[in-house]
C-alpha cells in the first residue's frame, strides 16, 4: 500500500462537553482510506462510530489530530476547499426511508447533484448520465426515474442514495449501516453494489457497521472500535481469525453463530466476564503493539 | 417433551381489508407450540409473522380480520374470549415483548411502578408486595433492585429490553411472545439478553415464540423453526434440520442471503428475487 491515500486521519480526538464531564467520543483515531478499498469501522452503539464518519464528513472539527484529503489539511483552517472536499466525499445513510426527499422524484434527485457536481454535464448529456446511474445500481431508468421515494421499496431507495453519490462525482463513500434498515434479502444486493463500485469506479469506502459478517464481505481492513479508542485494527482475515483484544474476542463470540447453540455450556458468554472485559476496555490504551503485518493492537500503557 | 401443546393455531388466515381488495396477510398457518418450548418463527419484512403473534394474543385490529382458523391455547380458543377473560389471558397466560420494547415503558413513571401497575390489576398486590416481586424479577435479569427507584431514560437500551421482559415474566407467564426483541441491540447485548432468555425458561419452564429475521440466531436459540413466506408457512422443522437440510428453496435462499463470518466470504449468489 505505497499508494497515497486519500483521506486520512491522523491521531484525531473528539470531545464533548467540558472539563470533568467531557466524554470522550472519539480518542487519537488514525486510519486511511485508499481508492478501491474499503475499510470496516466495526462497534457497539455508543462507541464513537458515527462520530468518526461525521468528521470524515467534516461535520465535526477535530479537537486535536488532522484530516488530510490527498495530503492537505482538510479541516476548516486547511487549505482544501470545501466545495471540493463536498464533491469527493459523500455519504450514504443508514436509513433510506429519511434520507431522499419525498416531495421529489428520482430523476429530480440525481439531477440536482449532477448539476452541483459535474456542471458541464448538461442537456442530453444529463439525461443520459442520469440513466446510466441508474443502470449502474441496477434500477431500470424508464420506469424509477419518475418515481417518488415513496413508491419504491427500502432497498430501491438505498440504490438511488448509492447513485446519488455517484451523481456528484465520490471518490469516497461513508456508508453508515447502510444495510441494517434493509430486508436480509436485499441487503445482500446492496453489499454487491459497494463492491462493485470499489472495483470499477475505485471509491473507497468508509464501511459502518456493527455487524462482523458484513464487514468480512466489504472490507480489506478492519477497525474495532469501543469507547472512543480503535482498540484493534488490520486486514480483515487476520483480526478476524487471529483476534488480539479482548473487547474484539468478546464482539466475535457474541456473532450469531448457527453452529453453537445456546445451551452449549462452552458457548456461554459469563456476564461478569463481559463487564470486565468492558471496565477495562473503556481505560485509556496508549500502547501500541504490532500482531503481525498489517495488524495492530492497543492495550494499557 | 409433552404431546399436548400448549398453543396450537390450526389453520388460521388473516386478511387487512382494502377498499379494492383484501391483502392475505397469514394464511392457511398452522403451528403448535409444546411447553417449554423455544419456537422461532423467521421471514422477511411484510411475511405476516408479526400478524400472527398480534393474533395470538388477540391484539389485532381492524382492518385485520380473522377469516377462519383457530388459536387454542390449553385447549381453550383464544378468539372465542369474552373481555373479562381476554383481560385474564394477556399477561396471565401470555406475555409479549415488542420489537422496540425498550420504547415501551412508560417514560414518566419509575420502574417499581410499572412493575406495580401490571402485579396490582392481576394479582391485587400493595406496593410492598410489588417491590418485592420487582426486585426477584429484575435479580433474574441482571438489574440491581436498588435501581426499580429509577426512570428508564436513565437505562441503556439493552437494560431496559431486559427490564421488559423482567415485567412480561412478573406474572409467570406460560407463554411469552418476543417480536424481534433483540434487533435494535448490538451483538453483544443480544447474547447476553437470549442467553438469559434462554436460562429463565429451562428453570422456569414457560414457552417462546421467537420472531426474528437473523436466522443464525434463531437456531441458535430455538427447539423448533418454522419459516414465512408472504403469509404461508412454507417450511417447519427442528433447528437442526433448518440448519442442516432445509427443503424448502425459500429457506436455502434466506441461507444463502448471510454473509458468513466463517468459510469461504465469496459464495453468495445475488440478491433474492
Amino acid at each position: 500500500m505505497a499508494q497515497e491515500p486519500i483521506i486520512a486521519l491522523e491521531c484525531v480526538s473528539k470531545f464533548f462537553g467540558h472539563g470533568e464531564k467531557a466524554v470522550r467520543a472519539a480518542h487519537d483515531i488514525s486510519c486511511a482510506l485508499h481508492p478501491g478499498r474499503t475499510v470496516a469501522l466495526v462497534g457497539e452503539s455508543g462507541s464513537g462510530k458515527t462520530t468518526c464518519a461525521r468528521i470524515v464528513m467534516r461535520e465535526y472539527q477535530p479537537d486535536s489530530g488532522r484530516l488530510l484529503f490527498r495530503g492537505n489539511d482538510a479541516t476548516d483552517t486547511g487549505s482544501v476547499c470545501p466545495k471540493e472536499y463536498r464533491r469527493a466525499v459523500q455519504m450514504i445513510f443508514q436509513d433510506p426511508f429519511a434520507s431522499l426527499n419525498p416531495a421529489h422524484t428520482v430523476d429530480y434527485i440525481l439531477r440536482r447533484p449532477l448539476a452541483l457536481g459535474q456542471p458541464h454535464v448538461k442537456g442530453r448529456a444529463a439525461d443520459e448520465t442520469i440513466a446510466d446511474l441508474l443502470r449502474r445500481v441496477e434500477l431500470d431508468p424508464g420506469t424509477v426515474a419518475r418515481k417518488h421515494p415513496h413508491e419504491l421499496s427500502g432497498g430501491q431507495r438505498q440504490r438511488v442514495n448509492i447513485a446519488r453519490t455517484l451523481a456528484v462525482g465520490a471518490q469516497v463513500i461513508v456508508a453508515d449501516e447502510p444495510t441494517s434498515m434493509l430486508d436480509v434479502s436485499v441487503r445482500l444486493g446492496i453489499l454487491n453494489l459497494l463492491n462493485e463500485m470499489k472495483r470499477d469506479i475505485g471509491v473507497a469506502l468508509l464501511y459502518i457497521t456493527h455487524d462482523l459478517a458484513t464487514a468480512r464481505y466489504v472490507a480489506e481492513d478492519i477497525l474495532v472500535m469501543y469507547a472512543g479508542q480503535i482498540v484493534e485494527w488490520g486486514a480483515v482475515d487476520q483480526v478476524l481469525t487471529n483476534p488480539q483484544h479482548p473487547y474484539t474476542r468478546l464482539l466475535l463470540s457474541a456473532v450469531p453463530n448457527p453452529e453453537i447453540r445456546f445451551d452449549n455450556p462452552g458457548a456461554r458468554l459469563d456476564p461478569r466476564e463481559v463487564e470486565t472485559i468492558r471496565r477495562e476496555a473503556r481505560h485509556l490504551q496508549n500502547r501500541v503493539v504490532e500482531v503481525g503485518p498489517n495488524h495492530f493492537t492497543r492495550c494499557p500503557a | 417433551m409433552t404431546t399436548v401443546p400448549l398453543l396450537s393455531v390450526q389453520n388460521l388466515t388473516i386478511d387487512y381489508i382494502g377498499a379494492q381488495a383484501d391483502f392475505r396477510a397469514v394464511d392457511d398457518v398452522t403451528l403448535e407450540i409444546f411447553p417449554g418450548e423455544v419456537f422461532g418463527l423467521a421471514g422477511e419484512s411484510g411475511c405476516g409473522k408479526s400478524t400472527i403473534a398480534y393474533a395470538i394474543n388477540r391484539l389485532h385490529k381492524p382492518p385485520a380480520l380473522i377469516r377462519h382458523g383457530r388459536i387454542l391455547f390449553e385447549g381453550r380458543d383464544v378468539l372465542d374470549l369474552d373481555e373479562k377473560a381476554l383481560k385474564e389471558f394477556r399477561w396471565h397466560k401470555v406475555a409479549m415483548v415488542f420489537q422496540s420494547a425498550m420504547n415501551s415503558l412508560n417514560p414518566v413513571l419509575r420502574v417499581e411502578s410499572q412493575f406495580h401497575d401490571l402485579l396490582k390489576r392481576h394479582r391485587g398486590y400493595s406496593k410492598a408486595q410489588s417491590r418485592e416481586r420487582a426486585a426477584e424479577m429484575l435479580r433474574l435479569v441482571d438489574i440491581p433492585p436498588e435501581r426499580m427507584r429509577d426512570y428508564p431514560h436513565q437505562f441503556s437500551g439493552g437494560m431496559r429490553q431486559r427490564i421488559v421482559i423482567a415485567i412480561c415474566m412478573a406474572l409467570d407467564p406460560k407463554l411469552v411472545v418476543m417480536d424481534e426483541p433483540t434487533t435494535a441491540l448490538d451483538v453483544v447485548v443480544q447474547r447476553e439478553i437470549l442467553q438469559r432468555i434462554d436460562e429463565l425458561r429451562r428453570n422456569r419452564g414457560f414457552s417462546v415464540l421467537f420472531i426474528t429475521h437473523d436466522l443464525g440466531l434463531m437456531v441458535q436459540f430455538c427447539d423448533r423453526i418454522g419459516i414465512m413466506l408472504r403469509g404461508s408457512l412454507v417450511e417447519q422443522g427442528t433447528s437442526e434440520q433448518i440448519y442442516h437440510q432445509p427443503q424448502h428453496e425459500y429457506t436455502k435462499r434466506l441461507w444463502a442471503s448471510f454473509p458468513s463470518l466463517h468459510g469461504d466470504p465469496i459464495k453468495l449468489e445475488r440478491a433474492l428475487g
